[in-house]
């Protein structure tokens, strides 16, 4: 189109311009709620957002001392070095890593049965599956920390009760996708299976498990990742790992030290996230992601 | 194998069934390799977690007892006053809970706006330069592979305590978290808006306002909506580090043997969260049907 007709087309409009507006009038004089619904929102975003920082003691005079604080803290952080805890540390590691894995295969190893019993065409019957999913949805409301602090009242401080707090966290999030999994999986075998004369308990081994499985273990990785973060901070309670030495490090201002157990969870969560990525395409293919 | 004759001998078809009891061979090897691997994992990890099922065995019937104890005494004849006695610090535990929801609030609109500030540099597509959308990147990473909690804990040093610290932890998790999400939906946007806009002479920032910014703003806030959730769950453990919230009151019940006020304040967290997330959802669908307008 030559800059002539572009011309020649605006000239056009311009003089029909009555007309257009007549013609599209939502576009040209929307009408006044729809005009306002935007800056509306906007207020009271901003409102509530004001609301709250002076509800949660904001300051200039406190944000503009924390920083130069927070400078200083950066500051000391440099360079990072474990002095002589480095084995000490590199153990607590090793402990957050065996709580990630260990409470993550657990917790997949309880919720397959309850995501059996989750699934509405294993179990069919719609009020049971109503309240059995809300009372999984329990399980994941309560975070890991509380958990930690329950299972610490029965098997003492360590990195065991964090295996335990992990796994019951992690339950009902399983259960949910796990029985997803199950629901959607094709029902075909099954029958196949019943056809030849087998069992309910064949049907889910021979025409369910073959099906969901690869999708289960996908999950599973994925959950060792997440939860390797969350290991980290489970030792503020007691529950054993990292994150005890990071909490009394910060407590004693030893602040080189911090920064060396940051970097040293910063690498291990990258290590862990690139191995389950690897792990899972080569297991399941391009297809369970 | 021999009790049932084969319909057919011929030698393509025999060849045929070894292939594939070779390859079931082969299947089941892979699943054993996997599994014995699954379980030396799983025992070195149960020795470096100390793990001692006699003990877990022998107190086990504590976690029961545990449950029961926090369980308040509720009795049809006295239900009023049983239900006053067991919620009465209600009028404390809801300030805090509403403590706990505004830190999750400002910590997610302010993680929002860093998310969205960065979103655009961290998009191979929208921006040129390499090395600068490999800065963007890591720099989100960073900002959301450390644990909030961890921020909480620098920052309640440097800010003092309280919940302005713990909103500040929450905020730059945040940005990490949304601004990774936002950058791929950038990522597959419909780039013509954006050549229309260079093409008359926009500047960059004036090309993300106008041409990209349309086209994901709603996806953005339905992802921001989402973490507002997740933040609200995060917010009601900041306390245990003195970042604010419920919390610390929590942690104390806990630690002191409160028992009822545990699973008092346990209920109220779970009920705030369940709120949440029913309205959260509901907004996220409505938002979802504004997209469709002319």
């Amino acid at each position: 189109m030559s800059v002539n007709s572009g011309g020649a087309l605006r000239h056009a409009a311009l003089a029909d311009a009555a007309g257009i507006a007549a013609r599209h009038a939502a576009v040209f004089r929307p009408p006044l709620a729809n005009r306002l619904l935007g800056p509306a929102v906007v207020a009271l975003v901003l409102g509530l957002f004001v609301y709250s920082m002076v509800a949660l003691g904001f300051t200039f005079e406190r944000v503009w001392n924390g920083l130069e604080r927070l400078g200083y803290i950066l500051g000391y952080m440099l360079p990072p070095d474990p002095g002589k805890h480095f084995w000490k540390y590199f153990h607590a590691l090793g402990e957050t890593v065996a709580i990630a894995l260990l409470g993550t295969l657990l917790g997949a190893l309880i919720a397959f049965p309850l995501a059996l019993l989750a699934a509405k065409n294993i179990i069919p019957n719609r009020l049971f599956h109503f309240g059995w999913r809300r009372g999984l949805d329990f399980f994941r409301a309560i975070d890991v920390l509380i958990w930690a602090l329950i299972w610490i009242n029965v098997v003492g401080l360590g990195p065991f009760a964090g295996i335990l707090a992990i796994a019951m966290s992690d339950i009902g999030g399983f259960a949910k996708l796990f029985s997803e999994a199950i629901e959607a999986a094709d029902r075909k075998p099954i029958e196949g299976v019943v056809a030849a004369g087998g069992g309910a308990p064949h049907g889910i081994r021979f025409g369910i498990l073959p099906q969901v499985f690869p999708i289960m273990i996908s999950q599973v990785l994925y959950y060792i990742e997440s939860n390797t973060r969350s290991a980290t901070i489970i030792g503020i309670v007691g529950a054993g790992g990292i994150g005890l030495h990071l909490s009394d490090t910060i407590r004693l201002n030893e602040w080189q030290n911090v920064s060396f157990l940051i970097v040293m969870i910063l690498v291990t969560v990258a290590v862990i996230d690139m191995v389950s990525t690897r792990l899972r395409f080569a297991i399941i293919g391009r297809r369970g992601t | 194998m021999a009790a049932l004759p084969l319909p057919t001998t011929a030698p393509a078809t025999l060849h045929r069934f070894d292939a594939y009891r070779a390859e079931q061979a082969a299947k089941r090897l892979r699943t054993l390799v996997f599994a014995a691997a699954t379980l030396v994992a799983s025992l070195l990890a149960a020795w470096m977690g100390e793990v001692d099922l006699a003990k877990f065995v022998e107190n086990f019937h504590k976690f029961p007892n545990y449950i029961l104890s926090i369980t308040p005494q509720l009795r049809w004849a006295t239900l009023g006053e049983d239900f006053a006695e067991w919620y009465w610090g209600w009028k404390r535990w809801g300030r805090l809970l509403i403590d706990t929801v505004l830190i999750a609030y400002a910590g997610t609109l302010l993680g929002f706006v860093g998310g969205l500030m960065l979103c655009f540099t961290a998009s191979s597509n929208l921006t040129a330069r390499r090395w600068l959308v490999l800065f963007a990147r890591r720099l989100l990473e960073i900002q959301r592979s450390v644990p909030e909690l961890v921020y909480a804990l620098i920052f309640v040093v440097a800010f003092g305590l309280g919940p302005f610290p713990g909103m500040l932890a929450i905020a730059i998790h945040t940005t990490g978290a949304l601004g990774k999400l936002f950058a791929e939906v950038n990522e597959n946007i419909d780039l013509k808006p954006v050549d229309g806009m260079y093409a008359s002479g926009a500047s960059w920032s004036q090309a993300m306002r106008f041409a990209v910014l349309p086209q994901v703003l709603s996806n953005y806030v339905s992802y921001a909506l989402l973490r507002f959730e997740i933040n609200v769950r995060g917010a009601a453990v900041l306390g245990f580090v003195g970042a604010g919230g419920i919390g610390q009151e929590l942690l104390s019940a806990i630690r002191q043997f409160y028992l009822p006020d545990v699973s008092a304040i346990l209920l109220m967290i779970v009920a705030t969260v369940a709120v949440i997330d029913i309205a959260t959802e509901r907004l996220r669908h409505a938002l979802i049907g504004m997209d469709t307008r002319p």
